[in-house]
């Protein structure tokens, strides 16, 4: 057989492209898009859509903020005095968050900053939808940055015989 | 006109004729934007396309014309403010020219003329100058690219496309639309009437170039360097915004559906069936739907191309013409007359 040339074979593939969108479900048929608003994918579990913070790791070590590329995390902390361990200690200092935003209009997802956290303080969320009319509300602040943390899947089993966290 | 019961005064002819054509313009040039560049598109890219504005999206085009109805009318300051305002009018008006010719039925037609074809390829090169105004008027380098480039690919694709219609005129001997509208219709496949003889049957080389031409003068892929946007942002439309550009879109599909319209009644018979005579009444109301689906039919395969290749290089479309398409079409100019002559 002659071999068919690439122009009409490219024909054929969008023709064939037409058949497969335009034949009924039940026969395998469909778009490969859903209409949005009115049907919703589940993103996959590890998609990045926004970051959480859990408030009570955070040290106000900067790092994140120091890592970010776009300078899309503002960080103000100060130093406390709290109780000691032991009874008759010395007080020790603490770092208290007065301040941690994160800019999603600048944002750029590369997730340095969940990376480079050494206290697990930022996690990924698959949430997505937090779209605003108005830019300056894309400034995420620490209380709604931590009410992501619902949406935060669990962690995922550990493989069998992987090093346990070490307290 | 002498059919109608009622005389019509000649003013109310012109405005009836004017209505006609805009409505024999816009029709099927709305349906192709919406079943091909809505719909058809959007399946081959495995995707629904418009779906929110009335039924499966088809009040889209409603949508559209009003968004682009409310933008800005801008124009640039360095520009050639009259030049730039006309040349949008000047591409659309000579699309709507060549609907002019081309017959609908034994009485639809709009203006005949014995030359009619010579009239409509003639008329479709005005738009050439328009798209030119267009590019030199903006004040753009982008739009001057553009606008050189559209003005070097529709004359090089002028030849090739008045060539292969020089095929046609042989065979039928007559420059007329209606008069090859009527041979297509009368004349016999080596002595079997079945369905008349549509001249794809013997000039089938003639509709490959004169496909290939209507591309390149429609600027569509694979033919659209004038208007590449990964290079020249939109070429000679770079500028334009709202009502001005959607002009240039009305002019673009317009001129779509006008070598549809020409390619149809030259190669696939036109707007006669084959069983009907030609004088039957009735094909003044049916004539019309059956070119209608044939427009759609070659419609269909121009925007197939249109979303199937990509782009071609600037000097791979303009060895294309001169070296590939108008030999061709010389060469088939040449065996049509022979064989014309001999047979």
């Amino acid at each position: 057989m002659p071999k068919v040339p690439g122009l009409l074979k490219g024909l054929g593939v969008t023709f064939a492209a037409i058949v497969q969108t335009t034949k009924p479900k039940r026969l395998g048929g469909g778009a490969a898009t859903v209409q949005y608003p009115h049907v919703k994918e589940a993103p996959p579990t590890r998609a990045r859509g926004v970051i959480a913070l859990r408030e009570e790791n955070c040290t106000v070590c900067m790092l994140c903020a120091r890592s970010c590329p776009d300078w899309c995390i503002y960080i103000e902390g100060h130093k406390e005095k709290a109780p000691p361990r032991r009874a008759g200690g010395k007080p020790r200092t603490v770092s208290a968050l007065d301040r941690f935003d994160i800019d999603y209009a600048l944002c750029m997802y590369c997730g340095i900053c969940v990376e480079v956290c050494p206290f697990d303080a930022l996690f990924w969320s698959p949430e997505y939808e937090y779209s605003e009319p108005h830019i300056a509300d894309l400034l995420h602040d620490k209380s709604k940055l931590g009410l992501w943390m619902e949406t935060v899947p669990e962690a995922p089993e550990l493989e069998v015989g992987a090093d346990k966290k070490k307290k | 006109m002498t059919t109608l019961a009622v005389v019509i005064p000649y003013w109310g002819q012109s405005i009836l004729r004017s209505l006609g054509v805009a409505a024999a313009v816009l029709l099927p040039a709305g349906t192709a934007v919406y079943v091909y560049l809505f719909k058809m598109v959007s399946f081959m890219q495995s995707r629904l396309g418009p779906m929110e504005a009335g039924p499966y999206g088809s009040m889209q085009l409603f949508a559209e014309v009003g968004k682009f109805l409310q933008k800005e009318d801008l124009i640039p300051r360095g520009a050639d403010r009259r030049i730039f305002k006309l040349a949008p009018i000047v591409v659309v008006a000579t699309v709507f020219l060549v609907y002019v010719p081309i017959p609908f039925g034994p009485f639809a037609v709009f203006g005949s003329y014995d030359t009619g074809i010579f009239l409509a390829l003639a008329v479709s090169s005005i738009s050439v100058l328009g798209i030119l105004m267009a590019g030199w008027s903006s004040a753009n380098k982008y739009s001057l690219m553009g606008g050189l480039r559209a003005a070097g690919q529709l004359l090089a694709y002028e030849l090739p496309m008045v060539l292969a219609v020089v095929g046609v005129v042989i065979q039928a001997g007559t420059l007329n639309l209606q008069g090859i509208v009527a041979a297509q219709h009368s004349e016999k496949i080596f002595g079997w009437g079945g369905i008349g003889y549509p001249y794809v049957v013997t000039q089938f080389v003639g509709l490959a170039v004169f496909l290939i031409a209507a591309q390149a003068e429609l600027t569509q892929t694979p033919f659209d360097m004038p208007i590449a946007e990964s290079e020249l942002v939109a070429g000679y439309m770079t500028e334009y915004s709202g009502f001005r550009f959607l002009l240039f879109f009305i002019g673009e599909f317009a001129a779509a559906g006008a070598f549809a319209a020409l390619a149809s009644t030259l190669f696939l018979g036109g707007w006669a069936l084959p069983w009907v005579s030609l004088s039957n009444h009735w094909m003044n109301v049916v004539g019309p739907l059956v070119l209608f689906t044939k427009m759609m039919l070659v419609m269909f395969v121009i925007f197939w191309v249109r979303f199937t290749y990509p782009r071609l290089r600037e000097d791979q479309l303009q060895r294309f013409a001169w070296k590939v398409l108008i030999p061709i079409t010389l060469a088939n100019i040449v065996v049509t007359a022979v064989v014309k002559v001999v047979f």
